[in-house]
């Protein structure tokens, strides 16, 4: 006896549709692959830079090296001198290399800039998350915490925390900025947070009966490293930017240690001169910004453009 | 009849980020004349609302014309310029998208949205299109045509602006209209009442139209000739009466096949009593439960009122009603997601605290949700083999290779090969994804699964498998089943008892034979005459029932007093339903109906 089933044949031509769909991949574009060259470039010289650097960023060079030969001048001028053999990108206003000393303020500059960013991070997603996890009452006296101290225009603030202190050092220069720019990572933390509170695997999670604690390490952060990692480079090229303003300003970096802002700052009055002094820091700053910015964007036109539109508010 | 439009040889690709370029509709030809409705089914991924959508010349981001040409009255629209294209779309064809409730602006007026594009394109001056679409007002039959212009969007219900979409599209007298799946996302009541309006303004304006669905028995209904297609090939084509009685194509066949009959009594699943034991597996008492904050005992707004279900061990409860009328939050309670404001949950004949958070772990074992996206109830960022293992880890205590295997059975037993416990939820489809949210909460060795709508976002041939998968575990392993939905013949094929939810409230429940044959509460008839089925004229004899003049076409309100379902009702009594409420009638068996009329009223 042969009972033939209803359903139609295993080996059906008409398969579930659609099929997997393949894992999606990340992939850089022309700009993008620019911004990680230069980004790689002045991560090697933050590493190396001092090294390779050929005085030092302190050093007043020498009239002697100046002495064109052949030339009775015995005492050249050393400041604002044009890029040559012996200063390759010129000299600034007391006549040190404008190379040695971006090469050595690569290291200031990035370095303060990446360690008081990590600093906003760690404030800002702790408390970003605890408020959307947390009780409305802890939500609520955070996010006014925050908006007020996001309301204050962010040089003012620390130009008055720098004064109050008495032009503090690097340090405290890291913890301003650090806690400054924790409030706007606050608010992505938070949002993007809330996001994924509400979804249903975090729904599903809590029938399960888990934690809070697994929720947020678990179901949270994982979805939201992402759009967060993203955000970093942002919120580190306004770091930079920012700390470069205060140099400028005179209430950053102190010399004689050279930072890009302040180099940018001294040598102002070379721009006169026709001196490529002030440019060249500028043009560092530039560089590493923008190609920060190229990698964002290549990354957040892959997400479809939700992340790019949330970093912008 | 002339031809209005010609689909001849259309190809479309996808470009991947390899820039390869992959087929997706390969090579489709129909014509669609003036005056006739042409359906495009398929499921999803069969490319139906990408060839729709080529005839506003215009593909989704991602996807290209490959080949071939759509001529509207003789001129192709593909190679059509940027200028010329504006002056097609909205004005010569028109598109209606599936979410009426995501395409209307909320923060302009009804009026403003529908004389838009017509004004817009000067076809027609303001006053012009203000009259224009009273008419259509009237036409699509919806109330208070005068002001329903100066309405905003969250003021009509969804069936309405549905049908105002229409009114919009139409505003502009397009030759031709898209209609993408305008009645998918509704409920039976609503659909009903919006494909008789789709219909008659359609006859009325003489428009031909293109309407992309999935569902046979909505074709069936709306569609002079129907075009069969799977993975971008048209599979059949002909006139619906043609297609619908003599399908001549096996996948055709296997479509039809997966429409679940009109829900009748004896298709339920056959009821075992091997697993059954004294207390019922899970029991909600008295319940209410609402949102917002609770004052006097009270919600602010409450959803569920009275509600007494019982779920018998290794039966399976469906409940059903339409959307809003607290489907989802009786299985919130049950599952302490959102604790109820009085009334008890029972697990076993014992209390279980309100809030999940007070319950015990083996409480939660217990009763595992199943949600109803599995698109969103699955961590992206989790791969299978995690998803699956957390519970039987949390709450069985599994490690290493013997979690592993467990993990392995779970795929067995839910159709998925062993390789998946490797793969992330993206790189699945949809009904395998919904196969891991399942397997997900069987892992937990559950007694009681609440299935909230579990299909409702599937294709009909991967919610039938589903379905059928449903049927095999319950078998297998005994577990008691609340499954909930909107659809009635999902119901009707699956559970052995059903509850008929209504604005909150227990209208009747019983098993699947009682609740589905006479007697009936009104609502009950009601939902059943709704359910579309795979004829030609169903829609037109259906139209004319009582039932169907009386509950159409209202807004569902909770009320503190009286029937919910007076206004609705071609039975109710004045004074009577809209003040008292509707006792309790205790039928043969455990049927049960809320109705202040008789049992014999019922009969006819």
């Amino acid at each position: 006896m042969s009972d033939t089933p209803q359903e139609a044949p295993a080996s059906t031509p008409f398969d579930e549709l659609p099929t997997a769909p393949p894992k999606r991949k990340i992939k850089l574009s022309w700009p993008g692959k620019i911004g990680i060259s230069v980004l790689i470039f002045w991560a090697v010289i933050v590493a190396i830079g001092p090294m390779i650097a050929p005085y030092h960023e302190a050093d007043i060079l020498d009239e002697e090296l100046f002495i064109v030969p052949g030339s009775d001048e015995m005492y050249p001028d050393t400041d604002f001198q044009p890029p040559s053999s012996i200063v390759w990108l010129g000299s600034d206003y007391l006549g040190r290399d404008t190379l040695s000393r971006i090469l050595y303020g690569a290291r200031t500059t990035i370095g303060i800039s990446f360690i008081a960013t990590l600093l906003a991070y760690l404030i800002g997603v702790t408390l970003g998350i605890a408020s959307a996890v947390g009780s409305r009452f802890l939500d609520m006296s955070l996010s006014r915490v925050n908006d007020a101290l996001i309301s204050i225009p962010s040089i003012m603030f620390a130009l008055v925390l720098i004064a109050a202190l008495n032009s503090p050092g690097i340090f405290w220069l890291i913890i301003i900025a650090g806690v400054i720019y924790a409030t706007s990572v606050f608010r992505i933390a938070r949002s993007l947070g809330q996001e994924v509170m509400v979804s249903d695997f975090v729904e599903a999670a809590k029938v399960r009966g888990e934690g809070l604690w697994w929720i947020i390490t678990r179901e949270v952060l994982p979805n939201i490293a992402m759009p967060l990692a993203t955000d970093f480079g942002l919120r580190f090229v306004w770091v930079i930017l920012f700390i470069s303003s205060l140099s400028f300003l005179g209430l950053g970096v102190q010399p004689p240690m050279s930072d890009w802002g302040s180099m940018v700052k001294e040598n102002l009055s070379g721009l006169v001169y026709g001196s490529v002094a002030p440019l060249m820091p500028a043009l560092a700053i530039a560089t590493l910004t923008i190609s920060v910015n190229m990698i964002v964007d290549d990354i957040s036109a892959h997400s479809g453009g939700k992340l790019a539109k949330r970093m912008i508010s | 009849m002339s031809v209005l439009l010609e689909v001849d040889d259309l190809r479309i690709s996808a470009r991947n980020d390899n820039d390869e370029l992959t087929p997706i509709v390969k090579g489709v030809s129909f014509t669609v004349a003036r005056g006739e409705v042409v359906a495009l089914i398929g499921e999803s991924g069969s490319g139906k609302t990408t060839i729709a959508l080529s005839s506003l010349g215009y593909t989704k981001p991602g996807l290209e014309f490959a080949g071939g040409e759509v001529r509207l009255e003789g001129e192709d629209v593909i190679s059509m310029g940027p200028d010329q294209l504006r002056g097609l779309r909205g004005q010569r064809v028109a598109y209606l998208a599936q979410s009426a409730a995501a395409t209307f602006n909320p923060a302009l007026t009804i009026g403003e949205q529908v004389t838009e594009t017509c004004v817009l394109h000067d076809i027609l001056t303001q006053e012009e299109a203000d009259a224009r679409a009273e008419t259509l007002y009237r036409a699509l039959e919806l109330p208070d045509p005068d002001r329903l212009g100066k309405r905003y969007p969250h003021q009509v219900s969804g069936g309405q602006l549905q049908r105002l979409m229409a009114a919009t599209a139409l505003c502009g007298k397009p030759d031709l209209l898209v209609l993408d799946e305008p009645t998918t996302a509704l409920d039976v009541t609503t659909q009903i009442e919006v494909l008789k309006a789709f219909k008659s303004v359609i006859k009325q304006e003489g428009a031909a139209a293109i309407y992309v669905t999935h569902d046979l028995s909505v074709v069936a209904q709306i569609a002079d000739h129907i075009v069969v297609l799977y993975a971008g090939e048209i599979q059949e084509h002909g006139t619906a009466e043609q297609v619908v009685s003599k399908p001549g194509h096996d996948y055709t066949r296997r479509l039809m096949h997966a429409v679940r009959p009109p829900p009748a009594a004896g298709q339920g699943d056959e009821t075992s009593d091997e697993h059954h034991r004294k207390a019922p597996a899970l029991e909600v008492k008295d319940l209410l439960a609402g949102y917002g904050i609770i004052q006097n005992g009270l919600p602010s707004i409450t959803v569920l009122r009275d509600v007494n279900v019982a779920i018998e061990r290794g039966h399976s409860v469906g409940i059903i009603g339409e959307s809003g009328c607290g489907k989802s939050t009786l299985a919130r309670v049950m599952a302490g997601l959102l604790p109820a404001a009085k009334g008890q949950v029972l697990l076993d004949g014992e209390e279980l605290e309100p809030a999940l958070q007070q319950r015990k772990r083996e409480e939660l074992q217990k009763v595992q949700f199943v949600f109803q996206m599995a698109d969103t109830a699955l961590n992206p960022r989790q791969r299978i083999d995690h998803i699956l293992g957390r519970p039987l880890e949390f709450y069985l205590g599994l490690k290493g290779n013997e979690k592993r295997r467990r993990i392995g059975e779970l795929l067995d037993m839910v159709e998925l090969p062993q390789d998946f416990a490797g793969r992330y939820p993206e790189e699945l489809s949809g009904g395998q994804k919904q196969r891991i949210n399942l397997a997900r909460a069987l892992a937990a060795s559950p007694e009681v699964l609440l299935c909230d709508e579990v299909i409702s976002a599937l294709d009909s041939i991967v919610g039938a498998n589903v379905i059928e998968l449903l049927k095999r575990l319950r078998k297998q392993t005994g577990v008691s089943f609340v499954f909930i939905s909107h659809d009635l013949s999902t119901v009707a094929s699956f559970a052995d008892e059903i509850v008929v939810l209504y604005a909150g409230r227990v209208v009747e429940k019983g098993t699947t034979d009682e609740v589905l044959s006479p007697p009936y509460h009104p609502y009950t008839r009601l939902l059943i005459s709704s359910v579309p089925e795979l004829r030609v004229g169903w829609l037109e004899e259906t139209m004319e029932t009582q039932e169907a003049q009386a509950g159409i076409d209202r807004v569902v309100m909770l009320k503190d007093k009286g029937c919910p379902f007076f206004d609705r009702c071609p039975m109710a009594i004045e004074d009577v339903c809209d003040e008292e409420t509707p006792p309790v009638r205790n039928l043969a068996g455990n049927h049960a109906i809320e109705c202040h009329r008789s049992q014999a009223e019922f009969a006819h």
